[in-house]
């Protein structure tokens, strides 16, 4: 009898999580797994269709990633400008969090965060656009200073790798502060004082404490802005110019221009794979400092 | 280890008045208490004399030596926290080992150290343990050893006992007492616990809005003190008030008590207060004369805890305590008319 109810009552309750899970999973099924089989699919045929042309399996799409070269020193400079730009976001963003959990209170505190979260409400076109206007000769920052300064200078950084970088740091640099914010505001102050008491310099209590503390939030900020980086192709594409071919940009034209689709998804799944197997390798770090 | 020097001390947060001018001497190897209810400023002075800021006037030596603009961590002191601040991504040797890598002291001498430490404060088997897989008495061992490993000149514990429950802070009072004799460090120790500051310390400073209210050895502070605040914070109290009248005090109903000389006794038509602890006070038979303070009064309430029995009487609409170990109070019967007795020597005169 006790046994009974109590098996109805897991049931119901079975019932209830899945009436709660389902649309959730039904939007996911569709959204992503869906389109995502199709791209699947596509990076095996080749011609795409429902074109009318004739067409056919193949994994020659992918192959051409290893035969031709210029697919994997294209995915090899995309990674290095990731790290760049990982390694500028950490250095600009841990700072900046590090204030704002453990220096500023209340109201500056607020308007500060307000800052930083900004980028996120404005469209990203704009802001790339927005980095163009001040870094172009003759633009914002170069007029800006030749009124200041009393020698010429002439800074042309657009269609430059600076350039990429720059907006690619500001763009993701938000992430970085948030998740660091969240892991140093879990520090206990009491903590950094008892070093201190203990005769550590600021310097070791960074070190030795606030740092280790607060990997697990410097770790996950940085996937956060590693992964989309990779594959990033507006900024590269209106900062960079001739400069700024990219992965993720090579990816954009099978889309749009050529109209290569088969060879545009085969690109992106050999992309996700390369992602996959960081994040893979990177796992034990990650575990360790969660 | 050194004595500590706090003269004319004063700090201000905004416009709060956390020091107000407070001057306190701790002697060398001495265990002191600063006693007060909260905002009355004690941790206040405790971070001022570790270094946590700066005081707007005055000055702390520490051995004699003027520390107010030394940087905390060249103050060489020990402090142990509420919280026990352990640093979570260490496991317990390395915790305590801490300030001797810092000091750059050799790997082997710190290591010896260390189990040294861990001895004193009965951790051996523990020390590859992580705080979180700690007690809270085990955690506050640990911060205990972590601050005398680096062989400080002072000790300062910031309600070090406050997170335990009752029966380990019991234990860890004697524990205390007992690493602090064994390593001879003055030890200054705030807490809003009074009767922790009676049993561990040599001496009690009791603070009140910033300002240093009594100072003295605990059975002074106890049964003679100065103040009315004193008086009321530590243990219990039955305070009379009256008009001063030749050392005597004069109730509101006439009655005149004989109170024991002091500072606090006012001249001839001042209003003042006198003291008298519960356990002082005898309810007393029929046929018995005595001689001292008398009160007639009736029997309201009788509480027992065991080893201890109060009586609550009522005196002309005040509740006056007695407090005995005997339990024949308990055949006493509520409403019944009693005579209060307590003698002159120990009705305290307080200045309010």
């Amino acid at each position: 009898m006790n046994g009974n109810s109590t098996l109805a009552a897991h049931r119901s309750q079975g019932m209830k999580a899945a009436q709660l899970l389902f649309p959730a999973y039904l939007w996911l099924v569709l959204a992503v797994f869906l389109p995502l089989s199709a791209m699947v699919f596509f990076s095996f045929v080749t011609e795409m269709p429902f074109t009318g042309k004739p067409w056919s399996m193949t994994v020659a799409n992918y192959a051409a990633f290893f035969t031709t070269g210029i697919y994997a020193k294209l995915l090899l400079s995309s990674l290095r400008l990731a790290f760049e730009v990982t390694f500028w976001c950490v250095v600009l963003g841990f700072p900046a969090a590090y204030v704002l959990a453990k220096v500023l209170k209340g109201r500056s505190r607020e308007a500060i965060f307000l800052l930083v979260i900004l980028p996120f409400w404005s469209n990203g076109l704009v802001r790339v656009f927005s980095w163009a206007m001040v870094l172009r000769s003759g633009g914002i920052l170069d007029t800006l200073l030749n009124a200041v300064l009393p020698f010429k200078v002439d800074i042309d950084l657009i269609y430059s790798y600076p350039a990429v970088i720059i907006g690619l740091v500001h763009s993701y640099v938000p992430y970085i502060v948030l998740t660091c914010y969240l892991s140093l505001q879990a520090i206990d102050d009491s903590v950094i004082e008892a070093a201190r008491s203990l005769g550590a310099s600021r310097f070791t209590v960074l070190r030795r404490l606030i740092i280790p503390l607060s990997l697990p939030g410097i770790v996950a900020g940085a996937v956060l802005v590693f992964v989309p980086v990779i594959g990033s192709f507006m900024e590269p594409r209106i900062l960079g110019g001739r400069t700024g071919t990219f992965y993720g940009t090579v990816i954009e034209d099978q889309f749009v221009a050529v109209f290569n689709w088969p060879l545009g998804a085969a690109l992106s799944f050999i992309l996700l794979a390369v992602v996959l197997f960081i994040l893979a390798a990177a796992s034990p770090v990650m575990r360790r400092s969660a | 280890m050194a004595s500590v020097e706090v003269r004319n001390l004063s700090r201000s947060f905004g416009t709060f008045k956390a020091l107000d001018d407070v001057s306190i001497s701790f002697e060398d190897g001495g265990f002191y208490a600063l006693l007060g209810p909260s905002g009355s400023g004690k941790t206040t002075l405790l971070r001022l004399i570790a270094g946590f800021g700066y005081p707007d006037q005055g000055h702390i030596a520490i051995g004699g030596e003027s520390v107010e603009r030394v940087p905390l961590e060249k103050r060489n002191i020990g402090m142990v926290f509420q919280s026990y601040a352990l640093f979570p991504n260490m496991n317990v040797f390395d915790n305590i080992a801490f300030g001797l890598d810092v000091r750059g002291v050799p790997r082997e001498d710190a290591a010896r150290e260390v189990r040294r430490a861990l001895e004193l404060v009965q951790l051996s088997e523990l020390e590859t343990r992580r705080p979180h897989q700690l007690s809270g008495g085990q955690r506050q061992r640990v911060a205990l050893a972590r601050a005398i490993v680096i062989n400080p000149r002072v000790l300062l514990l910031d309600e070090p006992l406050g997170a335990l429950d009752k029966a380990l802070r019991l234990d860890m009072q004697v524990e205390l007492k007992r690493i602090q004799r064994e390593v001879g460090i003055t030890t200054i120790f705030v807490t809003h616990d009074q009767e922790e500051a009676l049993t561990m310390s040599d001496r009690i400073g009791i603070l009140r809005a910033g300002q240093l209210v009594e100072e003295g050895a605990p059975e002074d502070i106890y049964r003679r003190p100065k103040t009315r605040f004193a008086a009321t914070f530590l243990g219990e109290a039955n305070i009379f008030e009256g008009i001063w009248t030749d050392g005597r005090l004069r109730l509101a109903d006439g009655t005149l008590l004989e109170t024991a000389p002091g500072a606090g006794r006012g001249a001839t038509g001042e209003p003042g207060c006198c003291l008298i602890r519960p356990e002082q006070v005898r309810i007393a038979g029929e046929n018995d004369g005595g001689t001292g303070n008398r009160l007639e009064g009736r029997i309201t309430r009788r509480l027992f805890a065991g080893n201890w029995t109060t009586v609550f009487v009522d005196y002309q609409g005040k509740t006056i305590r007695v407090g005995q170990a005997n339990t024949d109070f308990l055949k006493l019967e509520d409403g019944s008319k009693v005579t209060l007795a307590f003698s002159g020597s120990n009705t305290i005169p307080l200045q309010s």
